[in-house]
Formats: structure tokens, sequence, C-alpha cells
């Protein structure tokens, strides 16, 4: 028998709407794979969401569900008051690597060591997308920049921040894991994060947050094949996919 | 509940619960630490939370998370945590949620000292973060003032959507009063399905999105009319006492603490016959400009007596308009002007 599969947007998704990224940039991927599982998780009424500042500050745009704009890294900190006073919504933020390890590295620390019953989905693509490619805190040594244009020099910058490896240490968190959105065969691990990740709020466990390793053709001076492969080759040896903490 | 004797921030702290604020998000300061450390004792029993921030900065920004969703929010601090918070307050606004924040002043600039202070006005009233936005500003100046103050302040926050501020002095905050606090039922308040997060299902699937991002010149104009609209609108909300102004030729205005001292200074010259008497503003914003350009038109001066080194003045002065001549005095650094240097001043003018 034949089997046809249609290919349809996820119904959280706004209605026609384009995104203003990229061609090939990992947030509309991330994007897509939020809304698919808040569809499949029953949850597009119920949920909050606290847009960034960085390319994705109009991701209320594109994502069909409450929303309140976050100042730059102080998501963690207003998801906390929102999930404090509507325990029963799910709420999650979602950052760049300035906004989450940058600006507001305080603010994720704490929601993390809070344990606050809420969801990260962290976008590190290495740099500073929306104002132009400056070097972020997971900028990669060698790697240039705006800011760094002789490439990242441990000796004046320090070394690319690891979060879940910093997070990790800490004994609140739950779940910790990262993830990619480099290739198919990595989506499809990411979509299954992001969707435990959901699930564990709606079973009121504690904190879950997910990396994910995106790219920024635009700023990093690549096609999005090219890009999606520097993912791959340079940013996973330093920063290693994998679970990092699942509540124990 | 009858008359009881309280600290003045622990009379806030009471007050803000029996008006139903379930929720208070802080970090601790010198002078207001027992607001948060009365929270942390009483909102866990009634079913609300405390949280005891990381910093001012994520303080605020709980605070407008869960203003976000239409539940009453406080928080207190004292200047240089206001400071923290100023980037917040700016968010707060622009993104039209309500909030109650309490500035329990101390002395700056900097770290300044941890005695009260009235140096933070300009902060309050005249932004202390960017971009055009207002925020309503009250100043009590016995503690009974400020409990009724503070349940009022959760309706008015929520009435305009806006960040509303409290600015009392480390005296108003230490001194002890006889107080009476009783539950404060709001009336008349929009319901929160009609403007918060978090219920998209009440309102049929149709979402709501609070932020202050407007990429589009012409949209951000439109969003700043309509936000000078409102504060406009907070223009009917001006309190003041006019105390024996009546036939003063001298006015004398101040605020808060400053006002209980000015009072006995103008108790004692009214025995000697002389004319004075007091424009105390309650509301800083909207300042009562009006008012005091009556008075003045009958006057023969204006003196201003602040804890700081003469900021409201600058609105006294405006609003006097050149009716009469306008002086200052004041203290900076946790000084309290005395009844007799008032009576100095008054004096001197005659
Ligand atoms: C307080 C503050 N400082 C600086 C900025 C400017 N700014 C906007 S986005 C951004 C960096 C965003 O980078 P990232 O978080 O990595 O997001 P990306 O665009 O890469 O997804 C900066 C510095 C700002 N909006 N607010
Ligand atoms: S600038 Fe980079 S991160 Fe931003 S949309 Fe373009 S590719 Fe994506
Ligand atoms: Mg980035």
């Amino acid at each position: 028998m034949k089997e046809t599969k249609i290919y349809e947007r996820p119904k959280s998704w706004v209605d026609g709407v384009h995104t203003h990224y990229c061609p090939g940039c990992g947030h509309g991927i991330t994007h897509r794979l939020l809304c698919e599982v808040i569809d499949e998780l029953g949850i597009q009424e119920n949920t909050i969401g606290t847009a960034p500042v960085g390319c994705a500050a109009l991701m209320y745009d594109y994502i069909d569900i409450d929303f309140c704009e976050a100042a730059h890294g102080r998501a963690p900190a207003l998801a906390t008051g929102i999930k404090r006073t509507r325990p029963d919504k799910i709420v999650f933020t979602y950052q760049g690597d300035g906004d989450l390890a940058s600006i507001g590295t305080a603010e994720i620390i704490h929601v993390a060591n809070r344990g606050e019953k809420l969801t990260t989905i962290f976008i590190n693509n290495a740099i500073y997308g929306m104002t132009g490619g400056q070097m972020a805190p997971t900028t990669l040594i060698g790697q240039k920049s705006t800011t760094c244009p002789f490439g990242r020099d441990p000796e004046l910058a320090g070394y690319p921040m690891r979060m879940c490896e910093m997070l990790a240490t800490l004994e609140t968190p739950g779940y910790i894991i990262r993830v990619s959105v480099a290739k198919p065969k990595y989506v499809i691990e990411a979509k299954k994060a992001i969707k435990k990740a959901f699930q564990n709020q709606i079973d009121r466990k504690g904190y879950s947050f997910v990396e994910v390793l995106s790219n920024c053709p635009t700023n990093w001076g690549m096609p999005p094949v090219e890009a999606f492969e520097w993912t791959e080759s340079t940013m996973m040896p330093h920063y290693p996919l994998g679970v990092f903490k699942d509540f124990k | 509940m009858a008359r009881v004797l309280m600290k003045g921030t622990e009379a806030i702290a009471e007050a803000a619960i029996q008006a139903g604020c379930k929720y208070f998000f802080g970090y601790p300061i010198t002078p207001q630490n027992e607001i948060p450390e009365y929270m942390s004792a009483k909102l866990p029993k009634i079913g609300g939370a405390y949280v005891q921030a990381e910093s001012e900065v994520a303080a605020i920004n709980m605070v407008m998370g869960g203003g976000s969703t239409g539940t009453k929010i406080m928080t207190t601090s004292s200047s240089v945590g206001i400071s923290l918070m100023s980037e917040g307050i700016s968010y707060i606004a622009g993104c039209e949620i309500p909030a109650v924040i309490v500035n329990v002043m101390r002395g700056g600039p900097g770290l300044g000292g941890i005695l009260p202070s009235q140096a933070d006005y300009f902060q309050a009233t005249k932004g202390g973060g960017n971009g055009d936005y207002r925020l309503l500003v009250l100043a009590p100046s016995t503690l009974q003032e400020a409990v009724e103050i503070t349940q009022e302040a959760f309706d008015l926050a929520i009435k305009y959507r806006n960040p509303v501020m409290i600015l009392a002095d480390g005296f108003m905050g230490q001194m002890m009063e006889a107080v009476e606090i009783t539950e404060h039922v709001s009336k008349d308040l929009p319901k929160r399905e009609s403007w918060a997060l978090g219920c998209m299902g009440e309102r049929g699937g149709k979402r709501r999105i609070l932020k202050s991002l407007y990429l589009n010149p012409e949209n951000l104009e439109q969003h700043n009319i309509h936000l000078h609209k409102k504060y406009k609108e907070m223009e009917k909300e001006v309190r003041f006492e006019s105390f024996l102004c009546d036939d003063a030729e001298i006015i004398l205005s101040a605020f808060g603490t400053t006002a209980r001292i000015a009072r006995s200074a103008i108790n004692n010259l009214r025995r000697e016959g002389i004319k004075v008497g007091m424009l105390r503003p309650i509301t800083l914003f909207p300042f009562p400009s009006d008012k005091l350009n009556d008075l003045a038109t009958g006057a023969k001066h204006v003196l201003v007596v602040e804890m700081n080194m003469g900021q409201m003045v600058e609105d006294v002065r405006a609003a006097v308009c050149g009716k009469a001549p306008v002086s200052f005095f004041g203290h900076a650094g946790g000084i309290a002007p005395s009844v007799k240097e008032i009576e100095d001043q008054i004096r001197a003018i005659l």
C-alpha cells in the first residue's frame, strides 16, 4: 500500500507568516520543532513564552501562543515571575548565547539553581547574530567575528563557555541536554529533547535546559550548507552533544 | 484590625498582604529588609510565594513576569537597588504591566549611605530608565497614609497597567506608629482575561503579546502617543494636602518625612502670628502644579524643603511660574532639616 505523508505547517504556527530569519538559519528549524512539540502535547492555549533580545526577538510573530517580551538576558527572571504566579501554565525561555551566556549569566544560573519548573531552549550559534556578528562567550578559539577580527584569542577573551557543563555542576536542575539542528539526524534528536523538556513541566518536575547547537550563516560568512557543516565539524568537538543531567 | 504599633516597613508589608498581594520578589538592602523578611514568613502560609532574587535586576523582571499574568505583585528596595531595577521598570512601563515598587530611600550617589534621604526624587519622577515613560509616584508622610497608599497602589497599577512607585525614606521605613490595617477589596478593576497572559483558553483561543518593541517608527510613535494619553489621564490621580494655606503669605512645600518636620515648624510660627502654610504633594507624579500655581498667586514666597540638594524644587519652580520667588533649603547624606532650621529659613525670608 502506498503511504502518503502530508507535510503541513504546525497548528501553532501563525497563519501565513514567513520568518525574518536568514535562509538556512537554525532559529527557523528550532521554532518549527517548538511548534510541533506544542501541538503534539496539546498545550497551545496553556503555554506562555518569553521572547529574548536577539534574532529571535520577534518569535511571537510566528508562534501563536501568549508571549511576554524579556529584556536582554532577563528571560529566566521574567519566566520565574510568570511560572510562580501561574504554576498551572507551561512557561519557557528561548535565548541566544549573548542573551543567556553573557548578559544573562546570573539569571540563567539562578533559575536553574532554584529549580524553577520551566523550560529553557538555548540557541548557541557562537556569535551575536542580531547586532551583526560580534564575539559571544561561546565564540570558538580562532573564530573570527567583528569584535575579534583576528580570531578569538584565549589570552584576551578566555575560552568558549560550555553552559550545559557549567549548569550540570549545580545540584538542583533536573534535565540538561545538548542537541543540534545541523543535520536531519540531529534534528530528530533535538525534537525528542525539546518534547521531553516540556513533558517534564507537564509532569511538574524541575528545571529543564536544552542547548541547541545552531548556526549563523550570515555572520559566519558561509552559505547555509557549509555553515551547518561547520557546526558539526568545529562546534561539536568543543560542545559535545549529550545528556548532562536527567533528574538523578 | 485595631490600631497597633508597627514599624513602617512591616506596616507596608502587611498592608500589601491585606490588599491581596501574595507574591513578592526582592533582594536585601538596608533600610527596608523587614519587608522581604516579613513576606518570606507570611506569603507561603497564604498560598503565595516569596522569591529571593539573585539581584534587583532579576527581582524587577520577576515582578514583570508576575504582573504580566494579572497578579498583584510587589517589590521593595532602596536607592541603589532601584537604580538596578530601572531597566526593568522601563520595560514594565513600555509593556504596560502593573507593578508596585517601593523605594525606601537612602543617601546617594553611588553606595552613598544607609541613612534616610529623599535623593531619588528625580529618579522616581523623571525616569531612571530609558524612554518616554512615567510612573505614578506617591509619597506618604505618616504610616497610616503609607498603609492606605500601599493598598491603593495595587488598584492604580492595574487600572492604568503601569508601574506605581511608593517613595518613602528611611525614616518612614524605620519609625513606629500606630496604624490600622484592614482588608482591602479591589473594586471595578479590569478582569485579567481582558489583557493578561495565561488566559488564551478563556479568550476562545485568542492569544496575547506583551511587548515594548516596535521596529517600525510609525508604530513606535503610535505606542508612545498611546502611553502619553494614559499619562495625561493619570493626572486626575493628583493628590496633595493643603495645610493652613488659606491666608498664607509664605507657602512651604515638602513631601514625606520632611513635611512632618515642616508641619511642626509651621505650627510654631503660626503661634507667633506668622502666616505660613504648606502644600504637601502626595503624588509626586502627577505633580500638584495647578494647586501650587493658585497658592503662589497670593503668596510672597515659596520655600521648598527636601532631604536632598534640591530636586522637587525644579517642579515647584515650573508650577509657580514666576508668580512668587522660590527658594530651597535642604540637607543631604542622611541629615534631616530640623524644626529650628526651617523656622529660621522662614524668618529670614520675612
Ligand atoms: C541591554 C542591552 N544591551 C545590548 C543590546 C544589543 N543587543 C541586541 S541583540 C544582542 C546580542 C544577541 O545575540 P544572541 O543572544 O547570541 O542572539 P542571536 O541574535 O545570535 O540569536 C545585543 C548585544 C540590547 N538590546 N540590550
Ligand atoms: S543573523 Fe544569523 S542568527 Fe540571525 S537570522 Fe541571520 S543567520 Fe540567523
Ligand atoms: Mg547568538
